[in-house]
């Protein structure tokens, strides 16, 4: 009995897919793909119990399953929900499903400051796909954001308070990657905040990945800290021999230079290998990596803008000794002409 | 063959006579024409001592906005850059440091900004993308140089003065 495969069906906005049971309705839609799989900003599939937070995922059942096909009295965050047999899940097709998750962004962007010509996250940010697919124009709060003082945990990492809507998902990294965890939540409530106790530095072998995790700008590189907008620079997919982690990482470039390393996201912002601290942050010299493609940017996303799609810019006149033998009085006008 | 028109006209030429051979009254008629401009009103302006009008919309040359109290406004988020089609704008981000806090209005601002004016092709893109309000192209036309590296302009020549209003006093 134990090795035959039950698969149960289910139907998301009109597609059918087979999925194994405890499956939730998120991943059976992610295995669908494209526009039905509802957004996630708290929930990682690589981390244990995350996910039930952020409330964005939000999708209506309308039939429970084949033999109860009621539907649910209310909508379920597809998260945490797993399917049933004979499952019928609306996401985009709902108008309810849209209005609601209008809602839940305007309720996440309250205390969330625009900064985003500032942040560092501008451009791969989860919140601001969010807000600019289903958010509205304005907001309607009147009352004073909350504000924290900049926190520096460790000297490479950088915690901004004001930006975090609380998702855990640095706190599940912590807990899950580290031997110890040193951050997590303090106080309740609206109250709540990613902290350390009394500012301790972190410095575990793996907590650099709580940069990648974060769906928003509130824990940074600080060795990346307004190096450049993710948008002028290329990523590039490279390996390394690393002894502590996969070494699979995504460089991003500008020019010749390394900015930062990151490891490498899947279409829904996930990475798809925890990295080391010391590939992220020691070693950003292009002779300590094997380059192997440009990593595949969605066509939609600004980090696309601007790129030629060439691998290798063609050699200037000046880095080439025939071109500069071939185009002598150019390079003898142009050089008077400094 | 019949014209697609009824416009066309044939030209017979004839030989001149003695009298048109003179090119006399050509000649007086040619004059007739120059000396009544003489005294006709002068179409030119004498740019720049003298300046025509402006379309409200026009477009010239960059400038990089102050706010009130004198900060700079610009926060160097790069979205002018992204959305220049000509690719004429780079600039490079310097965190705020303590006590600057009266020059830059942001956390974060631009060290250096430059435009090449030679690549600028004056759109207004920059002004559209821009979140800060902090560039405007309401200067004036943007001048000749000689030589190709003046036409980059950095911060010195698209910053606007600071307002000063005691000075105005004083001159006023």
């Amino acid at each position: 009995m134990a090795d035959e495969v039950v698969k149960l069906k289910v139907t998301i906005d009109g597609i059918p897919v087979d999925v194994a049971p405890g499956t939730t309705i998120l991943n059976a839609a992610r295995q669908i793909g494209g526009d039905i799989v509802p957004p996630a900003m708290c929930y990682y599939s690589k981390l244990e119990g995350s996910g039930g937070k952020c409330r964005t995922c939000l999708v209506k059942v309308s039939k429970g399953s084949e033999k109860d096909p009621r539907p649910m009295p209310k909508l379920v965050a597809s998260c945490r929900t797993t399917v049933m047999d004979g499952m019928e899940v609306q996401n985009i097709t709902s108008p309810e499903v849209i209005e609601a998750r209008k809602g839940v962004v305007e309720i996440l962007l309250i205390n969330h400051p625009l900064d985003c010509p500032i942040c560092d996250q501008a451009g791969e940010c989860k919140l601001q796909d969010l807000g600019y697919e289903h958010g509205a124009e304005g907001t309607r709060y009147e009352f004073e954001r909350r504000t924290f003082e900049r926190i520096d945990l460790g000297d490479k990492i950088q915690l901004h308070m004001n930006r975090c809507i609380l998702c855990y998902r640095c706190v599940y990294v912590a807990n899950q990657l580290t031997e110890e965890r040193e951050h997590g939540i303090l106080n309740r409530g609206d109250h709540s905040e990613i902290s350390t106790h009394i500012e301790k530095a972190l410095d575990h072998d793996f907590i650099g990945n709580v940069i990648d995790v974060c769906p928003v700008g509130a824990l940074t590189d600080r060795t990346f800290r307004f190096k450049n907008r993710v948008w002028f620079t290329k990523p590039i997919d490279a390996h390394r021999d690393c002894p502590t982690c996969s070494g699979k990482v995504t460089l991003w470039y500008k020019g010749e230079e390394v900015l930062r390393v990151t490891g490498r996201k899947d279409e829904f912002g996930e990475v798809e290998d925890f990295i080391c601290n010391t590939c992220r942050f020691e070693t950003k010299n292009t002779s300590d990596w094997v380059l192997e493609h440009p990593t595949v940017v969605e066509k939609e996303s600004v980090i696309g803008a601007n790129h030629y799609k060439q691998f290798d810019p063609p050699a200037v006149i000046k880095e080439d000794a025939d071109l500069q033998l071939a185009n002598v009085a150019q390079l003898h006008r142009t050089e008077r002409l400094k | 063959m019949q014209s697609l028109t009824n416009r066309k006209k044939v030209i017979e030429q004839k030989p001149m006579n003695i009298w048109e051979r003179m090119y006399l009254p050509a000649i007086a008629k040619g004059l007739a024409i120059t000396i009544r401009h003489f005294f006709k009103k002068i179409p030119t302006v004498k740019y720049p001592e003298e300046i025509r009008p402006y379309s409200k919309n026009f477009r010239g040359q960059h400038s990089l906005k102050r706010d009130e109290q004198g900060r700079e406004r610009c926060t160097a988020c790069g979205l002018c850059a992204l959305s220049c089609p000509a690719e004429a704008i780079t600039m490079t981000a310097v965190e705020r440091q303590r006590g600057e806090e009266h020059l830059y209005r942001e956390e974060k601002y631009a060290a250096v900004y430059e435009i090449n004016m030679l690549r600028c092709i004056f759109c207004g893109l920059c002004e559209e993308a821009c979140p800060k309000e902090a560039i405007y192209l309401d200067g004036p036309h943007v001048t000749a140089e000689f030589l190709r590296k003046d036409f980059i302009y950095g911060k010195d020549k698209l910053v606007e003065p600071k307002f000063d209003i005691t000075k105005l006093n004083v001159n006023g």
